[in-house]
């Protein structure tokens, strides 16, 4: 039956989705802090859901990353997940991921990492992992992880791109949460994402040198392929999208998604779950008269720079908000972004950033109000606030 | 080398990747002293010692790295490092 609603939690959305894209090798070392999604993997794997599928136990991240650098290259479609402390372990082999243009997909269950120890939920993780040449799209719900899923192995796969991509998903808030959702049926995602068929990949009868070093005279050059395969992937974000929405019926935005920015002077932009709690937040603003919007940032990597700049274009103050800080600059990633796509622009208005939710730290609706609060004050009086912690306790520092 | 599409490339690409240029001592081969064991064509790190029909050896200088282990190896001091001159 098309569109049957199931409750369930958002890591099995992941899993079902990951079994449905059919894929040929599977690796993950679950350590804690992890998720459910590779339990379930290997009970669809026990269970023989999964056709023509490998799953390979390793005994780290570093191994399970690299086992799929093998697979990849040997032409298979190829899947992991991990979070925190277990991405940044995989952190070299990431770059040889992205260097050798293998289409890995990975769920980054999104944590603090650590020290001090912490399990919960901010984008410190993934975010550290910005320049290591992946794909990372950014999930709202859990309907949107698993949707991402077969959306991201779409974009990855693409001739034109061909580069690793991480879904990322709040930890706990969407990895361990159980909601109505509507799990991706067989029969459209075969429709939606073809067979995998790569025109290069590891064999015998045709070598291929995958990884090759490449001394001063060659190395610029693989990287600027690699850029150009990010400028490509911008298109193919709002194409698979597209093509998701005129298959499945579900749109959540290509690049960016914008929430009543038509008229608004005040734009928030944000990523990941939170996005849910700011558009209750803007209902509430609107009704009282403040002319307020949300942008939705889905890619991170590739920045969709002219999307921003068109999104805010008309507006009078700008605010961003961050799971994560680049410590030494006292600022996260997105204002830094976001501030570096309008430089060298006509728009020349106001960028506001706020770091919150770090390490699990709720973000009640008055943490947005009193957000909103400054950005009004910066409208009559000039920037207020260049980049602060909501939601720092005093009562500790 | 060609990059075909991203991280690929045709094999064969050490022929044209002569790493052989950071080298800063080279092996000074003494013919009259070596009693053709093959030790240094077997441990040289980077294949760069063939070993001939008659079982003296040569050098290659493509891919050479200076790094000394055939010299160290060698049984009968038929190997010496000499100083690189570019
Ligand atoms: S110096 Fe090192 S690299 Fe050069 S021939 Fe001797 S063992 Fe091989
Ligand atoms: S190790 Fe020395 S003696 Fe043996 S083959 Fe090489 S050069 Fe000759």
């Amino acid at each position: 039956m098309k569109n049957k609603m199931s409750v369930v939690e958002g890591s099995y959305t992941v899993a079902h989705a990951v079994k449905v894209c059919r894929p040929n090798v599977i690796s993950a070392y679950p350590i804690t802090p992890q998720t459910h999604i590779v339990e379930d993997l290997s009970q669809f794997m026990a269970d023989g859901e999964i056709p023509n599928c490998e799953s390979i136990n390793v005994e780290s991240e570093f191994s399970a990353i690299s086992a799929l650098v093998g697979a990849s290259a040997a032409g298979a479609r190829t899947y992991s997940s991990t979070t925190s402390q277990g991405l940044e372990l995989m952190h070299e082999v990431l770059f040889n991921v992205s260097g050798m243009r293998l289409p890995v997909i990975m769920t980054v269950a999104n944590r603090a990492v650590s020290a001090p120890i912490n399990i919960w939920n901010d984008q410190q993780d993934s975010i550290s992992q910005r320049d290591t040449g992946w794909i990372q799209l950014y999930a709202e719900d859990t309907q949107e992880a698993g949707d991402m899923t077969a959306q991201a192995y779409k974009v990855a796969e693409e001739r034109e791109v061909k580069l690793p991509a991480m879904v990322c998903m709040d930890g706990f808030i969407l990895s361990h949460v159980y909601e109505p959702v509507i799990l991706l049926e067989q029969d459209l995602t075969d429709e939606y994402l073809p067979k995998y068929e790569p025109e290069h990949f590891l064999d015998t009868k045709n070598p291929m040198t995958f990884g090759a070093f490449a001394d001063p005279t060659t190395y610029t050059e693989f990287r600027y392929l690699q850029q150009k395969a990010m400028d490509n992937a911008l298109e193919k974000i709002e194409k698979a999208a597209d093509d998701f929405n005129k298959i499945f019926g579900r749109y959540y935005g290509g690049l960016i998604d914008t929430y009543k920015t038509e008229d608004a002077e005040i734009i928030i932009m944000a990523m990941g779950s939170i996005i849910g709690t700011i558009k209750d937040v803007i209902d509430k603003a609107r009704s009282e008269g403040v002319k307020i919007g949300l942008v939705k940032i889905r890619s991170f990597r590739p920045f969709p720079v002219e999307a921003i700049r068109k999104a805010v274009a008309e507006a009078t103050v700008v605010v961003t908000l961050d799971k994560n800080i680049s410590l030494g600059l006292n600022e996260g990633a997105l204002l830094t972004e976001v501030k570096s796509s309008l430089y060298n622009t006509d728009i020349n208005i106001p960028v506001m950033g706020f770091m919150l939710g770090h390490g699990g730290r709720d973000i009640p609706r008055r943490t947005i109000m009193m957000i909103i609060d400054k950005a009004k004050d910066t409208m009559r009086s000039g920037i207020t606030v260049e980049s602060e912690y909501a939601d720092l306790r005093g009562d500790l520092v | 080398m060609k990059i075909i599409i991203g991280g690929a490339v045709e094999p064969g690409t050490t022929r044209v990747n002569k790493t052989g240029g950071w080298r800063n001592f080279r092996p000074l081969y003494h013919q009259d002293k070596c009693i053709k064991c093959g030790l240094c064509s077997l441990l040289c790190p980077d294949c760069s010692i063939e070993e001939l029909e008659d079982k003296y050896v040569v050098f290659d200088f493509d891919f050479c790295k200076g790094c000394g282990i055939c010299a160290n190896e060698c049984p009968s001091d038929a190997i010496e490092m000499v100083l690189e001159e570019k």
